[in-house]
């Protein structure tokens, strides 16, 4: 939270250290209660046969993993891919073809999550965890991408001059200059990132893929209520879950003298 | 021909065969959009113009409406079924309540970010606290509140379509369509004109909303 809000962009930042100092100690205690008040009402009213098939522990555990693995393989696709590509994109020799690959994550971001999902299901015709995974991934891009080239760039030129000065090679600015300087952005655009992959996520079931989606769709298929509630409060209880730990990773991750 | 061409081809013929119910599904989208986005601005500055003057009250709302923003959408829809049923009531319930939250936080990032300079300034000159407020201050913070709502209506045409599941009106409905004829002929054709569609519409709302910066933004203060 260094960095000034970024108030042209999504995200789930909310412009404040004393509103991100509020959120790091509310955030979990809310997920807690929310969670816990509707776990207790579900498991103590009378199931019928139907709604038990939903609502017992092992498999709200499964939809609940599986909607982590989601996430985690989209913010693991993400980082492995934006944020070399936004290296590579802020050498000199590449800076040319910059606005081009931002101008296409653009495009992904723009374009609706639903439909990206579904076009690459029908053109693919794959099901499952990746069939959900890379589009997710392809539309969860455009942070961490912007914020590693913005990040990047706006290291202080002198800085990287007096790191060339004292005898470091390029490759070696890099990596103990120019990087630890841009963490606080890059963590932030993760940080978004991470949001929008564990919403989009609760899509994924479209394409078989699972997660806490599926139980909102069995709900309101089968017209069971509860099976609603408690697979959306459990997808709301992990989104603001993951955004926490995202707060809490630009937190103390960051480089020490930056804060 | 092509696979490519074949594609672009099969697909024009599909647009244009089916260009009256899609234009209706467009124009449905958009006004959707647009309208949510309006409600919540007016919303969305009232609030934002209540508390930023105390920074408990604004630490409390942007860190409240950031925390909704968190949410994914698909679980907010299913929580809004079951209460308001199906069609237009829970996706414009929902377009409103996520639009609120851009439009809440930059407009008090944009009010609280005033020079008190110049706040001094205009009350020093005899400007009444509320002239200060429509004259000097909520023009200054113009840019980052229409930002607000740039990235709310951006947002807006991505969840409209999820809102389809609630049987809401817009692009939505071929998307899901498309999904649900997988395999049959038109199924690619129906999910990559609902795609491209709100893709086109959401373009074309980022260049309405770069000339009203034009028009409505202080000469003083245009970048």
């Amino acid at each position: 939270m260094s960095a000034a809000t970024d108030v042209r962009a999504f995200s789930t930042e909310s412009g404040s250290r004393r509103a991100e100092r509020v959120r790091l100690l509310a955030q979990p205690a809310a997920v807690v209660v929310l969670v816990g008040s509707v776990l207790t009402w579900a498991f103590a009213r009378d199931n019928d046969e139907i709604e038990a098939q939903s609502i017992n522990a092992a498999t709200l555990l499964t939809k609940t993993w599986e909607h982590v693995v989601i996430t985690f393989v989209v913010a693991a696709v993400v980082a492995g891919v934006a944020v070399p590509l936004g290296i590579v994109l802020t050498r000199p020799w590449a800076r040319p073809a910059a606005p081009l690959f931002i101008a296409v994550a653009n495009i992904g971001q723009a374009a609706p999550a639903l439909g990206v999902l579904v076009l690459f299901f029908l053109w693919t015709e794959w099901e499952g965890l990746w069939a959900a995974a890379l589009p997710i991934a392809f539309y969860s891009l455009l942070p961490v991408l912007r914020n590693t080239i913005t990040g990047i760039r706006s290291v202080d030129p002198a800085l990287v001059d007096a790191g060339r000065g004292i005898g470091m090679s390029a490759f070696g600015v890099l990596l103990r200059v120019e990087l630890p300087l841009a963490v606080p952005m890059v963590l932030a655009g993760l940080r978004t990132s991470l949001v929008l992959a564990v919403g989009t996520a609760t899509l994924a079931f479209f394409v078989n893929g699972g997660g806490l989606g599926e139980l909102v769709d069995t709900g309101y298929k089968l017209n069971r209520v509860p099976v609603l509630v408690v697979g959306a409060v459990l997808a709301v209880g992990l989104a603001l879950l993951v955004d926490w730990i995202g707060a809490v990773l630009e937190e103390y991750l960051g480089p020490r003298g930056l804060s | 021909m092509n696979d490519t061409e074949r594609v672009i081809m099969s697909l024009f013929d599909y647009v244009v065969d089916r260009w009256e119910r899609l234009s209706l599904s467009a124009w449905l989208h958009v006004s959707e959009v647009v309208q949510a986005t309006l409600l919540a601005a007016v919303v969305g500055v009232l609030i934002g113009v209540a508390v930023y003057r105390s920074p408990a009250g604004s630490a409390v709302a942007t860190a409240l409406a950031s925390t909704i923003l968190t949410i994914p959408s698909f679980a907010l829809l299913g929580l809004l079924i079951p209460v308001f049923g199906l069609g237009a009531t829970p996706s414009v319930i929902a377009l409103v309540l996520y639009a609120l939250l851009p439009i809440t936080r930059n407009t008090i990032v944009g009010l609280s970010g005033v020079d008190p300079a110049v706040r001094d300034a205009a009350r020093g000159i005899g400007m009444s606290r509320l002239s200060v407020l429509t004259r000097v201050e909520l023009r200054l913070a113009w840019p980052a509140i229409l930002a607000g709502m740039r990235v709310a209506t951006q947002m807006l045409m991505g969840i409209a379509v999820i809102a389809a599941y609630a049987k809401g009106p817009g692009l939505g409905g071929e998307v899901f369509s498309g999904l649900t004829r997988a395999g049959s002929a038109n199924a690619t054709n129906q999910a990559l004109a609902g795609t491209l569609g709100v893709v086109i519409l959401a373009l074309l709302l980022e260049a309405g909303y770069f000339v009203l910066a034009r028009l409505t933004v202080s000469r003083g203060i245009r970048g």
